[in-house]
């Protein structure tokens, strides 16, 4: 009879013990959220602003939302545009990566031969090179090959960091699919290329989508190389959002309606592959 | 049969890889060194482009501007990423003991976003939130009497803003690598840590500090690299300025080749950087991957 009371008691500190403790790590969760989406919630607010709200002090937290900077955009075609070409750009430069850089992920998973470790020296590298190192050059010969302003450079000088991405993440993939499966198959009379793109492609594939994604945002995000290699015709996205900080007058409204549109599919895949984005910019160094 | 037999359907399925990275990726470096050791001047082509020896390594060890830019890199890592390191920390202990499992897995997501942002929109977002007159962080700060820091008008201020722009991007990824440094830590020692360790700074110097070594020298080495490689982002929010204040060594360069079209001198700029980054290199793929070279 006496103890029940005190087992209940017992039972209402922890439950108030947890209620605090959910409390409190709730309310620093709820800060650091903030923190950390404050600058991407302010961008598309301004996007939505009227020019006049953009400029308010204090600023407005409430507001009649207006399409107009997007309207704007859209008018007058040059980020539009723009928005294009990174597609273009970015999607060729990846698929491009993942077609060159998938059968050579499987032959470093599978065999043994000399250079393998120079080249391996190689893919890591140039995670580490600075980009200017290599806009320099790409400059100098794009001009001689009359390259510039064109797509396919930037294509081809995107690979220098989305076909070492591929390879790397998708070695790992490849040496999780067991060799008997491929010595099953070469029984049964199937050659390398068969074993390759009929059985051991299908099962990397997941990890093959998320090297295309992390690719992707990659080359999509690229700057310099654009910067330098790119003048109206192939220009990118980042490229036209950089330039509206050129002239008189920044136009805040149209210049956040440009990086809403910039960001928009960097986050939706950055979501998708969040737990691989990680192993991706340490090279898989870091799980 | 010599016992070397080569496999052809391997070698064809390499080759492209080996051919295209060979093309895009050591040709133009092989360019970029030749370049060093030629006159190059893109508005003065005129003058012609011949051989000038060293002239271009002795320009650049005699440029103050240079050696300038490269501290202002090493000054702009210790302003950043100490405080990543502090906070990433923090922020990996704070979500890995948290006993709300769907908010933890939550923020891991949300996590990502500021770490793949287009880093040329974080700097016009930069441009937004710092502006003198109607920035929100200025208005934050007049919320508590501070009046309005012309936050990109002045060298020192304009070097505190690209950082703390660095260090928002930047503490997520360093969050999330101490997290998977930190879920490596089983159950079990958990639990007996706390018995021999107690909690807080005991249970964390004793028991997980150690799990979060590889991914703290990771950190520092790619953090490195990055700040080495940093562009976009201080291109948009300050282009180097105001003067030449916040012009990081990637910065400086690209606008000794671009905006000063003295070609040679910044390639012979770019391969000092290039060899500084392969000794980076070096020291990372012996630090974590011994292993693959095998």
């Amino acid at each position: 009879m006496s103890v029940a009371p005190q087992a209940r008691s017992v039972r209402r500190t922890r439950f108030n013990r947890h209620l605090f403790t959910h409390l409190w790590q709730g309310a620093v969760a709820l800060l650091l959220i903030v923190a950390f989406l404050l600058p991407v919630y302010w961008m598309v607010t301004t996007a939505l602003k009227t020019t006049a709200d953009t400029f308010a002090v204090p600023p407005v937290l409430l507001f009649q939302p207006t399409f107009e900077h997007f309207r704007i955009v859209y008018e007058e075609g040059s980020v539009a545009k723009s928005l294009v070409n990174s597609l273009i750009v970015a999607t060729s430069a990846t698929l491009l990566s993942v077609l060159i850089g998938a059968p050579a992920a499987y032959v470093l998973a599978r065999f043994q031969f000399r250079g393998k470790a120079d080249l391996w020296f190689w893919i890591i590298t140039n995670r580490f090179i600075s980009p200017i190192v290599v806009a320099l050059p790409f400059f100098l010969i794009a001009r001689d090959l009359r390259l510039l302003d064109k797509h396919i450079a930037l294509i081809l000088v995107y690979l220098t960091f989305g076909i070492p991405l591929v390879v790397w993440l998708c070695v790992d993939q490849f040496r999780a699919v067991p060799r008997e499966v491929d010595e099953a198959a070469t029984v049964d009379g199937a050659n390398l290329w068969q074993v390759f793109f009929r059985i051991n492609l299908p099962l990397a594939m997941p990890g093959i989508v998320v090297s295309a994604i992390l690719a992707f945002i990659a080359s999509w995000n690229e700057l310099m190389f654009a910067l330098v290699l790119t003048r109206a015709e192939a220009r990118t996205a980042p490229v036209e959002a950089a330039n509206f900080m050129t002239g008189f007058g920044i136009r805040w409204g149209p210049m956040m309606a440009t990086g809403t549109l910039i960001v928009l599919p960097v986050l939706i895949f950055a979501l998708l592959v969040s737990r691989n984005l990680v192993r991706g910019l340490t090279m898989g160094a870091v799980k | 049969m010599s016992k070397s037999r080569v496999n052809w359907p391997a070698v064809a399925l390499i080759a492209p890889a080996v051919i295209i990275l060979l093309a895009v990726g050591i040709y133009p470096l092989l360019f970029a060194l030749d370049v060093s050791f030629r006159q190059y001047q893109l508005t003065k082509l005129y003058l012609g482009t011949d051989y000038v020896g060293f002239q271009n390594y002795v320009a650049v060890f005699n440029d103050a501007l240079f050696w300038q830019s490269l501290g202002r890199t090493a000054q702009f890592f210790v302003l950043t990423v100490p405080a990543q390191i502090v906070f990433g920390v923090l922020i990996a202990l704070f979500i890995d003991g948290m006993r709300w499992k769907a908010l933890s897995f939550l923020m891991r997501v949300l996590l990502v976003i500021p770490i793949a942002i287009t880093p040329t929109v974080v700097g016009l977002v930069g441009r937004l939130l710092f502006n003198r007159d109607f920035g929100f962080i200025n208005y934050l700060l007049s919320l508590v009497g501070v009046p309005p820091v012309s936050w990109l008008g002045e060298p020192l201020p304009a070097m505190v803003t690209i950082a703390l722009v660095d260090i928002w991007q930047w503490t997520p990824f360093v969050a999330l690598v101490m997290i998977s440094g930190l879920s490596l830590i089983s159950q079990e020692v958990l639990e007996s840590g706390k018995l021999d360790a107690g909690g807080g700074w005991n249970l964390f110097w004793h028991v997980q500090a150690p799990y979060l070594l590889p991914g703290l020298t990771a950190v520092l080495i790619l953090r490195t690299a990055d700040i080495l490689k940093l562009f976009d982002m201080v291109f948009v929010l300050t282009r180097g300025g105001p003067g030449v204040s916040t012009e990081l060594v990637s910065v400086y360069i690209q606008r000794v080749g671009f905006r000063i079209f003295d070609m040679g001198v910044a390639s012979a700029q770019a391969i000092l950087l290039l060899i500084l980054c392969i000794v980076l290199a070096r020291g990372y793929i012996r630090l974590f991957y011994r292993e693959v070279e095998a």
